[in-house]
């Protein structure tokens, strides 16, 4: 034994160490695989023996093999022994051996449990730490749930080394452990306020990670985080916390106004730029989450901008980036800020460092102005001609194009320049992009007609000079605009100056080696070419010329028809046959041109992208019905890809119906695919993108476009020649600048006639101002489509979670455990496992029984059992009964507890239940915390007085919140109880309701499920109108303007949605006499707020000519624009109509007045809302509240929602028996949502929206509605 | 009153676009060598050569006048130079950059101070001791402490105890 021992070591002292084995790698510099294959073997003869500090020597090189990327798993039994030795040394290398190798699937990880908990309860707090560290790195579900208790427990650790490693590895324990969060957060909300500094961050750090994920939930954590904010001296805890306010306020707005002035006053006072850094990202997030409704924070954004700008002059290039990184930030939502400091964006785009010019570059596409556009492209010219490697310039040439592609080509007011600019860019060499400037060609010659005689010549030229372009072979991308080139040259042939020639081009033998599909195209455009010159030489008599071109096109187009291209093939042989057959004609002299044009009649107008969309399904067609037998199960299931259209599309209620859906759009799919590939215009990828070619010495020397001079440049006479060295968009750019002048000289000689007629003399600043955006009319009109949302658009942007989050476990409500009185103690099953006894099912069970109730989506609940709904219904009846037969004793006091206690009774909480976790937390914080409204409206903050005061100024209370809104009422219930002669038995039930509310509050979340079938019917209505009961009275709502014996006005008012400042107002003139009514002029006067919408030039008090004339008895239509700012007010415009009644024999002027209203109603859009976002929509908490009452309603329910829809633009949501849930927006994206419940003659209206003016308008409106009918 | 009553909520989630803050800590000098690698979430053997190779390339490419941010596939990397040796760390989107390159001068402080001017050989031949520092400082990704003398403690600690 003992020899045992000294043949150990002494073999020990030929082992390597670590420090031999680096040593030997680096001198085996040669033959290294070999070298440590050698090593390895080495290792596991050492592995094989017993000594415990040779095993752990070998591991130790282990780790270091493993970070060289050798596969060292085959070892992980080794390193448990390693872990599991006594020793500390050692121990600590079987731990980072663990730690750098184990990962959740190493098997032997489960044989590690108890030699962790062991670890961890050790005396030594470093045998505790470094257990702690390895477990951070390997944790397992199953190791989390085991130890989860241990680590809890050593949260409150006497030393605080181990208390900060505890806390945060109870981070990456609630990740994999979920159930866990909710018995361990007392504790680790006591942490945030641990003497030690370090634990605390640890605690700041833990929290803010898991607020950030679900922030909702730590909402009441607000007023402590502010308080660690204003007192916490250390920069990286300040960072955190103040990333955490970034996500908790767009959940709650008024934190933001609260945070402003602290984050303000740091940007102020620090000196370190990672937290500067951080406050202006912060600022500018709040500032964004608060953009409506908020009173004016450009001295925030002024001083955010500043500090940026700062940033971006300073000469560290980290900074620079950052600067421009957050600049991107602020120009989202205030571009006006940002565009002030344009010189200094500029600057950044010469900036030695690639990343610095690339973010520079991102903010230049929200800087650019109809002013401003020619100038900044051609500074991008420059750089693309000066920009090494094709990285940057690709980057550079898709900017320019998103740039002045950007919303429909707004800013472009020369397109002249714009095609010049395209052409340009094919010259760069080895791009990628070539088919985003064809699609870019393609587009604007299209949209813009008035284009289209210079885009042709420009493309012709650019096909005659296609050698250049393909020179090398496939020099790839940048072919793809012949592509365009031939398309355009061919769709708009009529305007060619020589189409011969162009003919000629495109049929050259040279095209062959070009891709098929733009072969095909050529194909295809030289037969429109043709097709066009046959027709420019029908008129000549000799027949000659019309003839040779034919004779072109069949010496030409074989080569074609030999192609390897299908696609080319085909067309080729069917267009050689065609003309073959047109020779032959022509021969006889037969004239042909027309039937020849005749192929290619009709032009081709630019679709909108959802226009299929829009198209209704006819009656009678059910989409959704099976035309074959229904596939197998499985067949369907995996050819299912994830549509990306199926978001958009209504989902059904029931599963089968979606699945048929999607299986239909996959088939619509497959056509439209079908369909593009044989769409000649339908630009596809260019497939050979990946082919590398070579380059040509000096090809870029070669001018590759030639100025056409045949084409009118239309240089005024005063500007004789320019240098032709320009590239000609710059031409383009003087040639713009001198039609602007132009344009500011007549506007002037306008604007002077004018004030000479007016008033002569006044000064003339204004023409010498600089000249403003609306000024510059654009040289071409871009023949928009206007993109519109399909009608059934949701309202709020839910993007699709990821179903396999580990956060979404962690979505647990902790606000009852941060109560003192703790409303929901903790279940036995929540309860931490302790130990190592467990039954096999115990967690599982505690998962499904204890958070299924929060976690849990909608959709089960709703399959609540019929049962339990009767039950509910006969417990509330009962009750109600109860109550009432006690109100008669007038023991109104008693009574109260009573029902109180009742309602607690059918809670299925057991408060006896209290757990020591929740007893622990300290009384202290949780009465601070514990309202967290008041603390938003009013409270100072009590660590710094002077701080609290500004900031208590800076939030002055707002509205009552909509949580909490019974909380607010006054506490009256007796008075009003004590005239309950009057009071109706649903009044009873409200008060009734709302004490039960004020008690509930904070623990609603819990029990909402409760009152989910309080309405109690099994008919649900979803998305849509309401079923057809009865037959609905006639609708309209078209109501009476004004009237006189000679003329009727109705109008119609609606909102208009793609501008949200918009309304239209649609009259309808009726001629009520036997007179001819001409000459009609409809004028309002404007308010402040609301305006006529007047063609331009014409002064604001200017009538408008109605477009018509009116026979008598005849009545027309007629739409006028308003322009409103803002829309939570109701309108009242004074107007006058005036039109001239001719008789046969006279003439007289008359006059009509009016009074227009713009309802509050007639700012809302009817939006179609899906109920699970509705109840998105109300649970986000930034919704106010306010409810009306109907009394006397005497008409069936559907009617009702009928009217409100018809009237007021709202749609159902969901209806219930006699509830229902009703959405509307404004056009100013207001969400309003309205709750209607119907007893007897009586309704009631609760009604939520973001703006509490404007809902309680509406209101005000629907109360109107009912009360005339 | 309140007209939620019978709506039942599903609770909205933020998007799991990131997880961790600090995703890894490299250490990798000019010739491409790992010399450190700390990986803070679980990334397999294979896929990690490949990584370290390729964000070695992107650091290496870069010149001394470019800044130190790089955004790297779906998230950034954080790279700081010492002689011949790169510090790079991967970081999520929302995380500070600025805080890390500072944390990652903080590191290399404390490692000079316990090697007493700290050179790559350092690094190499006493990994375990850097790692011991690295553990104490980043912890599952969380920054855990700045402080030198505290970070310093555990491992003073443990070489006494090693001596004795």
């Amino acid at each position: 034994m003992a020899l045992k021992i000294v043949k150990g070591s002494i073999d020990r002292m030929f082992d390597k160490n670590l420090q031999d084995l680096v040593r030997g790698i680096r001198n085996h510099k040669e033959d290294e695989a070999k070298y440590i294959s050698t090593c390895i073997d080495e290792i596991k003869q050492e592995l094989k023996q017993d000594n415990i500090a040779v095993k752990a020597n070998a591991v130790c090189k282990l780790t270091y093999l493993q970070m060289l990327g050798y596969d060292v798993s085959w070892a992980a039994f080794n390193i448990v022994e390693v872990m599991s030795s006594s020793k500390f040394t050692y121990k600590r290398i079987g731990y980072l051996a663990a730690s750098q190798c184990f990962h959740e699937n190493t098997d032997v990880i489960m044989l590690t449990t108890n030699q962790i908990r062991k670890d961890l309860s050790s005396p030594n707090q470093y045998d505790t730490g470094v257990a702690l560290t390895g477990l951070s790195c390997f944790v397992t579900p199953d190791l989390a749930r085991d130890l989860a208790n241990d680590i809890m427990t050593l949260m409150s650790h006497t030393k605080p080394y181990i208390r900060k490693k505890a806390v945060l590895i109870m981070y990456k324990v609630f990740l994999k452990y979920p159930e866990s969060l909710r018995p361990a957060f007392p504790r680790l909300k006591e942490k945030l306020e641990d003497p030690d500094p370090g634990v605390q961050s640890a605690a700041v750090n833990v929290i803010c990670e898991l607020a950030r994920r679900n922030p909702k939930n730590y909402l009441s954590l607000a007023p402590l985080f502010f308080k660690l904010m204003t007192s916490s001296t250390n920069n990286w805890v300040l960072i955190k916390i103040i990333k955490l306010f970034g996500a908790l306020t767009p959940l709650e707005p008024r934190l933001g106004k609260k945070l402003i002035e602290p984050l303000t006053n740091l940007i102020h006072s620090t000196s370190a730029m990672s937290l500067l850094y951080e406050c202006v990202n912060t600022v500018i997030a709040v500032l964004i989450s608060l953009s409506s409704g908020m009173p004016n924070h450009s001295a925030s954004i002024q001083l955010c901008v500043q500090k940026l700008r700062i940033l971006i002059e300073d000469s560290d290039q980290n900074l620079k980036y950052l600067g421009l990184l957050a600049m991107s930030k602020i120009l989202k939502t205030h571009p006006k800020s940002v565009q002030s400091h344009k010189d200094l964006i500029l600057q950044c785009l010469d900036d030695k460092d690639e990343s610095i010019r690339l973010r520079a570059l991102d903010l230049l596409y929200g800087m650019v102005s109809k002013k401003n556009l020619m100038e900044i492209v051609k500074k991008l010219m420059i750089h693309v001609d000066k920009a090494e490697g094709t990285t940057y310039r690709d980057e550079l040439l898709t900017k320019i194009i998103d740039i002045c592609s950007q919303s429909n080509y707004q800013y472009i007011t020369n397109f002249e320049w714009y095609i010049s600019i395209l052409v340009e860019l094919t010259r760069l060499e080895g791009t990628r992009h070539g088919h985003l400037i064809a699609s870019q060609m393609l587009d604007v010659a299209i949209r813009v007609k008035a284009i289209r005689v210079f885009a042709v010549a420009q493309m012709a030229t650019l096909l005659d000079n296609a050698h250049l372009l393909t020179g090398n072979m496939q020099r790839n991308g940048i072919c793809e605009v012949l592509y365009a080139a031939a398309w355009i040259c061919g769709e708009f042939s009529e305007h060619l100056e020589n189409p011969v020639q162009t003919l000629e081009a495109m049929l050259r033998p040279k095209v062959a080696t070009l891709p098929g599909h733009i072969q095909a195209v050529y194909v295809q455009n030289a037969a429109k070419l043709f097709a066009t010159i046959l027709k420019n030489q029908e008129g000549n008599t000799d027949s000659t010329a019309a003839q040779e071109t034919s004779q072109m096109m069949i010496d030409r187009l074989p080569l074609f028809v030999q192609s390897a291209n299908l696609e080319v093939q085909e067309r080729a042989s069917c267009i050689l046959q065609l003309v073959k057959y047109i020779q032959k004609l022509q021969q006889k002299d037969v004239e042909v041109a027309e039937e020849v044009s005749a192929l290619f009649a009709g032009e081709l107008n630019p679709v909108a992208p959802k226009a299929q969309k829009k198209v209704p399904v006819p009656e009678g067609l059910d989409l959704d019905a099976w035309i074959n037998e229904p596939p197998s199960e499985s067949e369907s299931e995996d050819e299912q890809p994830k549509a990306i259209f199926t978001k958009e599309e209504p989902k059904h209620s029931r599963p089968r119906h979606t699945e048929v859906d999607e299986k239909e759009l996959a088939r619509r799919r497959e056509a439209r695919k079908q369909e593009q590939a044989n769409n000649p215009f339908y630009i596809k990828a260019s497939p050979s993108s990946q082919k590398v070619y070579q380059e040509a010495p000096g090809v870029e020397h070669i001018p590759v476009v030639q100025i056409d001079l045949s084409v009118p440049l239309k240089v005024p006479a005063t500007t004789p020649s320019h240098p032709t060295g320009l590239p000609m968009s710059d031409q383009y750019v003087k040639l713009e600048e001198e039609r602007r002048q132009k344009e500011r000289a007549e506007k002037k000689k306008k604007e002077k006639k004018k004030r000479k007629e007016k008033r002569s003399g006044r000064g003339k600043k204004h023409d010498s101002g600089p000249e403003s955006e609306e000024d510059i009319t654009p040289a071409h009109v871009v023949d928009i489509v206007t993109e519109e949302m399909p009608e059934n658009a949701l309202p709020s942007d839910d993007d699709d979670k990821d179903p396999n989050d580990p956060h979404k476990a962690l979505d647990i409500d902790l606000d009852n455990l941060l109560e003192t009185t703790a409303r929901r103690p903790l279940a036995d099953s929540e309860k931490l496992p302790v130990r190592s006894h467990r039954a096999a099912g115990a967690p599982k069970s505690s998962a499904e029984d204890g958070e299924a109730e929060n976690a849990t989506p909608q959709e089960p609940k709703k399959k609540s059992s019929k049962e339990k709904r009767d039950k509910k219904k006969d417990k509330e009846r009962d009750r109600k009964r109860s109550k009432e037969e006690k109100k008669k004793k007038k023991h109104k006091h008693e009574e109260k507890e009573e029902d109180l206690l009742g309602g607690q009774a059918e809670e299925p909480v057991v408060q006896s239940e209290e757990t020591k976790e929740v007893e622990a937390q300290p009384t202290s914080t949780s009465a601070e915390v514990s309202d967290l409204d008041f603390w938003l409206s009013n409270a100072p903050v009590p660590s710094n007085t002077q701080e609290a005061a500004t900031v208590a100024e800076a939030a002055p209370a707002p509205e009552a919140p909509a949580g909490t809104a019974a909380d607010s009422e006054p506490e009256e219930p007796k008075d009003t109880e004590t005239e309950e002669s009057k009071s109706s038995k649903h009044k009873k039930k409200k008060q009734k309701k709302e004490k039960e509310e004020k008690e509930k509050k904070k623990k609603k979340k819990h029990h909402h499920h409760h009152h989910h079938s309080d309405g109690g019917g099994e008919e649900s209505v979803q998305n849509g109108t309401v079923e057809e009961e009865e037959p609905l009275p006639p609708m309209s709502n078209y109501c009476l303007l004004a009237e006189n014996s000679y003329i009727k006005m109705v109008c119609d008012i609606q909102g208009n949605l793609q501008d949200g400042s918009q309304v239209v107002v649609s009259v309808i003139f009726e001629n009520k006499s036997d007179s001819f009514l001409k000459s009609m002029e409809f004028n309002v006067l404007d308010s402040l707020n609301s305006k006529l919408q007047r063609p331009e030039g014409s002064g604001p008090h200017d009538g408008l000519t109605v477009p018509f004339q009116l026979p008598p008895g005849v009545s027309n239509e007629a739409r006028f624009v308003f322009t409103v700012q803002s829309i939570v007010m109701p309108q009242k415009l004074k107007g006058t109509l005036t039109f001239i009644v001719k008789n046969e024999d006279s003439s007289t002027h008359e006059k009509l007045d009016f009074k227009l209203h713009f309802t509050c109603t007639s700012y809302l859009i009817t939006t179609p809302c899906y109920s699970d976002a509705f109840a998105k929509l109300l649970e986000s908490g930034d919704l106010k509240s306010s409810s009306v009452r109907l009394e006397g309603v005497n008409m069936p329910f559907h009617h009702l929602l009928a009217r409100i829809c018809f009237h007021h633009h709202f749609s159902v949501v969901e209806r219930i028996d006699s509830c229902a849930s009703m959405y509307s927006r404004s056009i100013q994206g207001h969400h309003v949502c309205l709750l209607v419940k119907t007893s007897g003659q009586t309704v009631s209206i609760d009604a939520k929206c973001d703006e509490p003016t404007l809902l309680g308008n509406v209101l005000d409106e629907i109360k109107q509605t009912f009360s005339q009918c | 009153m309140v007209c939620t009553d019978n709506i039942d909520f599903t609770i909205p989630l933020q998007p799991a676009t990131d997880r961790i803050m600090i995703k890894f800590v490299l250490m990798v000098n000019r010739q491409g060598q790992t010399r450190l690698s700390r990986y803070y979430h679980s990334v397999e053997l294979s896929r990690r050569a490949a990584l370290e190779a390729d964000v070695v390339r992107y650091c290496l490419s870069r010149k001394k006048d470019q800044c130190s941010f790089v955004e790297y596939k779906d998230f950034k990397l954080v790279y700081r130079q010492y002689a011949a040796l790169y510090i790079v760390v991967g970081i999520t989107d929302s995380e500070n950059e600025l805080s890390i390159y500072e944390l990652v001068h903080n590191f290399v402080e404390v490692l000079d101070k316990y090697f007493s001017r700290v050179s790559e050989l350092d690094i190499m031949f006493n990994l375990d001791r850097v790692h011991i520092i690295l553990d104490e400082m980043i912890q599952n990704g969380h920054i855990v402490e700045t402080n030198k003398s505290r970070i310093l403690a555990p491992l003073t600690t443990i070489d006494k105890m090693v001596d004795s």
